[in-house]
Formats: structure tokens, C-alpha cells, sequence
């Protein structure tokens, strides 16, 4: 493999009806940096059926260049169709390096590209740097379910690719007078590429409610709640007053208190808001996997040694029953 | 319907706990586990089993003592297993690991003289945590894939049903067999054993698939397996810092802390 045809770093943005979603958007950040530290472009990758405003939002978001394919084979997202794309994306142009946000899709399809490439894929990485000399990426990773932090490099084979996980890496601010060079490119996928069929979809209606993902502040709830109504009474409030979203341990979603949809964690979202509150729970490691890159955290925990303290700016050791109604009093106050 | 599972033995890592001396991991005393994902999956195989008919194969790569792994997938209702084992598969990265599985489904299949309709993956092994195996399993064996998997809807007629998670929701998807699924958490935990599967697990013959067979019969490239098939290094693993200093705030009563806590979030502009 020669590795000096290989060139630019490649940021792969996931869309979601048409918008360039967060995931990919907030990778522009590191990787622009990364890329001219190579003194190489970062690019910014869309597939869609219509993508004007993610190839815009890309520029804002500083791509020094996209790669945009339309066509209607790409307006849902299938594995084997957004894989058939990049494939041969990569094939023309070769990229040294492409990163892909670790959401939902970003795992599905990371994985199958790598192996159709035959290349290293780097999962869930949580810190980014590159040996500039010889182009070497250095991924860092959390595994061992947070417990151990491993980093990995992909010394033999390029592109070099890992997904990076959401809400590690902040969005710069938009600069909408930006331009930047767009390359359109037309792949229509073969019939029996795709071998899956899309249903049914539902998207769960998460009420009033703000996705967590996309929350600024994020008040969590978990055993310590004790039933399902303190989610009513007392989270949900809070919440409100603050206008952020609910979140849960996976100990309350699996009493049945409240959906999977706002699990935070491992095995749920992972979230980075401004402000994570955390009521009555314990803080295992496979909840802070979830929220130990939020901005502030703040712990509501009657028991002094538990682990959540360990990660938190702020606590208070005391029955979350008679702290949090005083807290959503308090800013009802200062917000009137 | 022949349905194989990937069953991984990992250590429970909610038991690790980091050495605060040397501020390594400490392994030593961790029980091993059956991946909780691959339970979910296993459930989802023997599920479709009750569902549509056939058998359950469990497949585990790993040294000797995964056979544990295997004898638990039989007390739960797996027909049989197979134990993928061998030096030259050691140090394999998920390139390497998803190869030589996806090389050992062929080598079982070659046994039992029936093609998998199905292979079920866990969503991720929780020691590597990186859910790439099922993934890449898929593309291996040039086969499509449903990932998140949480219920299987229908079955029938060569085609599965399978309802996945999604960023806000879920979708169904249908894909003709054979596929790959792989499993995230599920509101079907793994059933009990029975005693009587329990007992028979215990005295079953566990064959052992080894590099060296599976060379034999050109099943496998061994270049693409342990670590000269890996192209990830670990070059170097270390227990994150946790250096923060929380600011515990105790004032008389905890409704004066409660309003001092908003005061500080307030002035800090935090909220
Ligand atoms: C493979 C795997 C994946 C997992 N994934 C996740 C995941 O995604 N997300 C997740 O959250 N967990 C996950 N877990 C589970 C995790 O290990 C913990 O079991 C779980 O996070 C505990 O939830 P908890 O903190 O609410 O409950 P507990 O650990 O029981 O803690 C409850 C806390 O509430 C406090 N408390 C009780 N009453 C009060 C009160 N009145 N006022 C104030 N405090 C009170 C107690 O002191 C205690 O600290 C996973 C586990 C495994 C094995
Ligand atoms: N050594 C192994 N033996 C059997 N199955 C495995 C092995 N490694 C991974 N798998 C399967 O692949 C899934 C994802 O693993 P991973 O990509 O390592 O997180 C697991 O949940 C298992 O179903």
C-alpha cells in the first residue's frame, strides 16, 4: 500500500431529513485542526437525497472542502447503500484518515466500511491526536466498560478510521459567510445492493420533552427515586423550571420507572450537556461512560461515599425528596 | 431455521476495580461472565427457535476455559457448540476476530451439513466494547445486517422481521435470510436453565475448532488472523483520571444548601 497517495482527513456527516446532524457536524472541530496540523484539508462528506443545507451547515461548521452525493438511494440511510457510496468515495479519492460520530448509525456503518476496506476501525474514541510525521493517528478509547483507556493506532493500512463518540468534542460557532469548494458526485447504488427493507419507523414522541441529546441541561433520575412517580413529581420539575430534558440510570428504566429513551449510559445515550443533575444515583461506571463529559455536574446523593461525587463540580449529600422541589423553587424564583 | 449465536466469555467488568497504588487494573478475583448483550442474543435466537422451529448453535472463540460460556448457552436451550480456539488466533483485533468467526460458521456448517439462516451477535463484548464484530461479520460472509437489534417481529417465508432501536425511536426492517443480527439490550432477559438441560450441558462433547483444522481444510488464511492480521495496535492503555474535586455544599439544612447550590449555579453563569 503506498501511503503517499493517500491524503486529507474525511468527516463523515450524518443527515437526518435533509439537516446535517450534531454527531458529524461536531467533528468538524477536531478534525479541521487535525487535518492542518497534517498541513492537509478536512473534508466534510454528505450523502442524501437533497443535501444543500447539511453541504451549507458543513462550510459554517469549517470544512475546507465537501464531498456531497445525492440521489434517491441515499435519502434513507441503508448500510449496505451508504456503504456501496463511501466505498467507492474512498476508492476515487483515497483519504488518509475518516472519522464517523459514534451514534446509532455511525456504528453500524463504520464497522462494515472498514472491513469492506480491509482497514483498522478505532470504536467510541474519546481523544484525538496524529503523529504529524508519519500521518499516524492516535485514537484513544475508553473500554473495560470505562475502566481502562486504550490507544490504538493503525500503522499498515489506510484510510485510518474511527468513530468518535457524541458530545466529546464541542461545535466552533457557525460562520455562515464561509465558502468552501463542493464536489458533487452521483453514485447510484445497483439493485440488490441494499438488501434490507424499511417497515416501519417510529419516532417515540418524547412529549414536550427536549431530546437529550440535544439538551443543554439534563436532569437525571435513578433508584434513589425509589417509584416511578418521582419522575413526576420532583425530576420532571426541576427539568421544566431549567428547560432541559429528562434523564434516568438504567436502574430506573429497568424498575419500569420511565422509557429506555432516556437511559444515560452504556448501554443508552451519551450525553455532554452544560449541566448534568444527578438525583439518587450511585454513579457506576457504566452510567458516568454516558455523562462524564458534561460541562458541569452536579450530584444529589444521601449516601457521602457514593461514586458520582467522584466526577461531580457540585453535591449536596442529602434526601433528594428535600433538596430538589427547594433547587426547582429556587430557579422558578430567579427565572421570574 | 438453523441459528447460530457468538457467545463471548469477558470478565464482569462491573467487579474491576483500579488498584489505587499503581493505578492499574486489577483483574485478579474478577468472576468471568457470559457477555450480557450475547444473553440478550441468545434469548433472541431461542426465541425465533420457539417462534419458527429448528436449532440454536452456540459459537465462542477464546481459550479453553470459554467452554463455560458454551455449556451455559446449552442449559438454556442450545442444541449444540463449538469452541473456535487456537495460538495463531490470539491478539486478534475485531478485523481479525470477526474473519476467523465468520471462517468458523463455515467450518460448522461444513459439520452439520446445513447452511445458519441466521447468526446473532451482541450488540458489543463489554470488555473491548466496541460492537464491531457483528458488523463486520456480515460483510465477511458477503451477508446483509440488522444492528440494535431489541425483537424479533415476524419470521417466515425466508424473510425475518427485526425491530431495531434508532436515535428517537424504533424501525422495523426486513431482510431476506440469511443475515447477521446483533443485539443490544432487550426486555427478554435470558431465561433459567433447567436442570435436566443443565445436566446434559454439563457431560456434552464440546468440539474444538483449531487454526491448524480449519487450515487443513482451506477454510481459513491464517495471515489475516491473530495479530499479523490486525491492523489496530494497542499502543498504549492506561486508568483515566478522575481529578475533579467536588464542591460538596453544606449549609444548616439541606433547603439552605438546596438554595445556596442554585446561587452558586446562578453566579457561575451555569445556568
Ligand atoms: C453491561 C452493562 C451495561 C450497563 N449500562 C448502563 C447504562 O447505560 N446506564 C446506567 O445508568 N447503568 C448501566 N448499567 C448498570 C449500572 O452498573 C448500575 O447498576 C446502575 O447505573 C445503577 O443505577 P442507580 O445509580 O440509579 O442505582 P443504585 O446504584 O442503586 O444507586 C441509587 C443511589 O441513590 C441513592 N439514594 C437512595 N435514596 C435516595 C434519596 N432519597 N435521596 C438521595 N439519594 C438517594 C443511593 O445512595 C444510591 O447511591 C449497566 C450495567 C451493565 C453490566
Ligand atoms: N471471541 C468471540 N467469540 C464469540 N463471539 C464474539 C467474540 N468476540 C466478539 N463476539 C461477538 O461479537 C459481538 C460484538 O463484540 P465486539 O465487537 O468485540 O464488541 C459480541 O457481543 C459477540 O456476539
Amino acid at each position: 500500500m503506498d501511503f503517499s497517495e493517500y491524503k486529507d482527513l474525511w468527516v463523515f456527516i450524518e443527515t437526518d431529513e435533509g439537516k446535517a446532524a450534531s454527531g458529524g457536524l461536531e467533528l468538524l472541530n477536531p478534525g479541521v485542526q487535525l487535518a492542518h496540523r497534517l498541513g492537509q484539508k478536512a473534508v466534510a462528506v454528505v450523502l442524501g437525497k437533497d443535501n444543500a443545507e447539511a453541504e451549507r451547515a458543513a462550510i459554517a461548521y469549517g470544512a475546507d472542502k465537501v464531498i456531497s452525493v445525492e440521489g434517491d438511494d441515499y435519502e434513507e440511510y441503508t448500510t449496505e447503500g451508504y456503504t456501496y457510496g463511501l466505498n467507492q468515495l474512498i476508492e476515487k479519492y483515497k483519504p488518509s484518515i475518516l472519522m464517523i460520530g459514534a451514534t446509532i448509525i455511525g456504528r453500524d456503518l463504520g464497522p462494515r466500511l472498514s472491513c469492506r476496506l480491509k482497514t483498522g476501525l478505532t470504536a467510541d474514541c474519546t481523544e484525538l491526536d496524529v503523529d504529524v510525521e508519519t500521518g499516524n493517528m492516535a485514537w484513544t478509547r475508553p473500554a473495560f466498560g470505562g475502566n481502562l483507556m486504550a490507544t490504538i493506532m493503525c500503522e499498515r493500512t489506510r484510510p485510518q478510521m474511527g468513530t468518535v463518540r457524541p458530545g466529546v468534542f464541542k461545535k466552533v460557532a457557525p460562520d455562515v459567510s464561509r465558502t468552501a469548494e463542493i464536489v458533487k458526485e452521483s453514485i447510484p447504488v445497483p439493485a440488490g445492493v441494499i438488501r434490507t427493507k424499511l417497515i416501519e419507523s417510529i419516532r417515540e414522541a418524547v412529549g414536550e420533552m427536549v431530546k437529550l441529546e440535544d439538551a443543554e441541561i439534563i436532569v437525571s433520575g435513578g433508584r434513589g427515586l425509589g417509584g416511578p412517580e418521582g419522575f413526576e413529581t420532583t425530576i420532571k420539575p426541576l427539568a421544566d423550571a431549567l428547560g432541559g430534558a429528562v434523564g434516568a440510570s438504567r436502574a430506573a428504566v429497568d424498575s419500569g420507572w420511565i422509557p429506555h429513551i432516556h437511559q444515560v449510559g452504556q448501554t443508552g445515550k451519551t450525553v455532554a450537556p452544560k449541566i448534568y443533575i444527578a438525583c439518587g444515583i450511585s454513579g457506576a461506571i457504566q452510567h458516568l461512560a454516558g455523562m462524564s463529559g458534561s460541562d458541569c455536574i452536579v450530584a444529589i446523593n444521601k449516601d457521602p461515599d457514593a461514586p458520582i461525587f467522584g466526577v461531580a463540580d457540585y453535591g449536596i449529600v442529602g434526601d433528594l425528596y428535600q433538596v430538589v422541589p427547594i433547587m426547582t423553587a429556587e430557579v422558578k424564583k430567579l427565572k421570574s | 431455521m438453523n441459528i447460530a449465536v457468538c457467545v463471548k466469555q469477558v470478565p464482569d467488568t462491573t467487579q474491576v476495580k483500579i488498584d489505587p497504588v499503581t493505578n492499574t487494573l486489577v483483574r485478579e478475583g474478577v468472576p468471568s461472565i457470559l457477555n450480557p448483550f450475547d444473553g440478550f442474543a441468545l434469548e433472541m435466537a431461542l426465541r425465533m427457535k420457539d417462534l419458527a422451529g429448528g436449532t440454536v448453535t452456540a459459537i465462542s472463540m477464546g481459550p479453553p476455559q470459554a467452554e463455560a460460556v458454551l455449556r451455559e448457552s446449552m442449559a438454556v436451550g442450545a442444541d449444540d457448540a463449538y469452541l473456535v480456539s487456537g495460538r495463531a488466533f490470539g491478539g486478534s483485533d475485531t478485523l481479525a476476530t470477526s474473519y476467523i468467526l465468520s471462517r468458523a460458521v463455515a467450518a460448522v456448517e461444513e459439520k452439520r451439513g446445513a447452511k445458519f439462516d441466521v447468526v446473532f451477535c451482541g450488540k458489543q463484548a463489554i470488555d473491548g466494547d466496541t460492537g464491531q464484530v457483528g458488523p463486520e461479520m456480515a460483510e465477511h460472509m458477503d451477508y446483509a445486517q440488522i444492528t440494535y437489534a431489541t425483537e424479533v417481529v415476524s419470521c417466515s417465508d425466508n424473510k425475518v422481521r427485526i425491530r431495531k432501536e434508532t436515535a428517537d425511536g424504533y424501525d422495523v426492517l426486513e431482510a431476506a435470510l440469511p443475515v447477521v443480527v446483533s443485539v443490544t439490550k432487550t426486555p427478554f432477559e435470558l431465561r433459567f436453565p433447567t436442570v435436566k438441560k443443565r445436566l446434559a450441558a454439563n457431560r456434552a462433547q464440546i468440539p474444538v475448532i483449531t487454526p491448524e483444522d480449519m487450515e487443513a481444510q482451506s477454510l481459513i488464511d491464517l495471515a489475516r488472523c491473530g495479530l499479523k492480521g490486525s491492523p489496530t495496535k494497542v499502543k498504549k492503555s492506561f486508568t483515566p483520571v478522575r481529578n475533579k474535586v467536588c464542591n460538596v455544599i453544606e449549609e444548616d439544612s439541606l433547603s439552605a444548601s438546596a438554595v445556596k447550590l442554585i446561587a452558586v449555579l446562578s453566579n457561575d453563569k451555569k445556568i
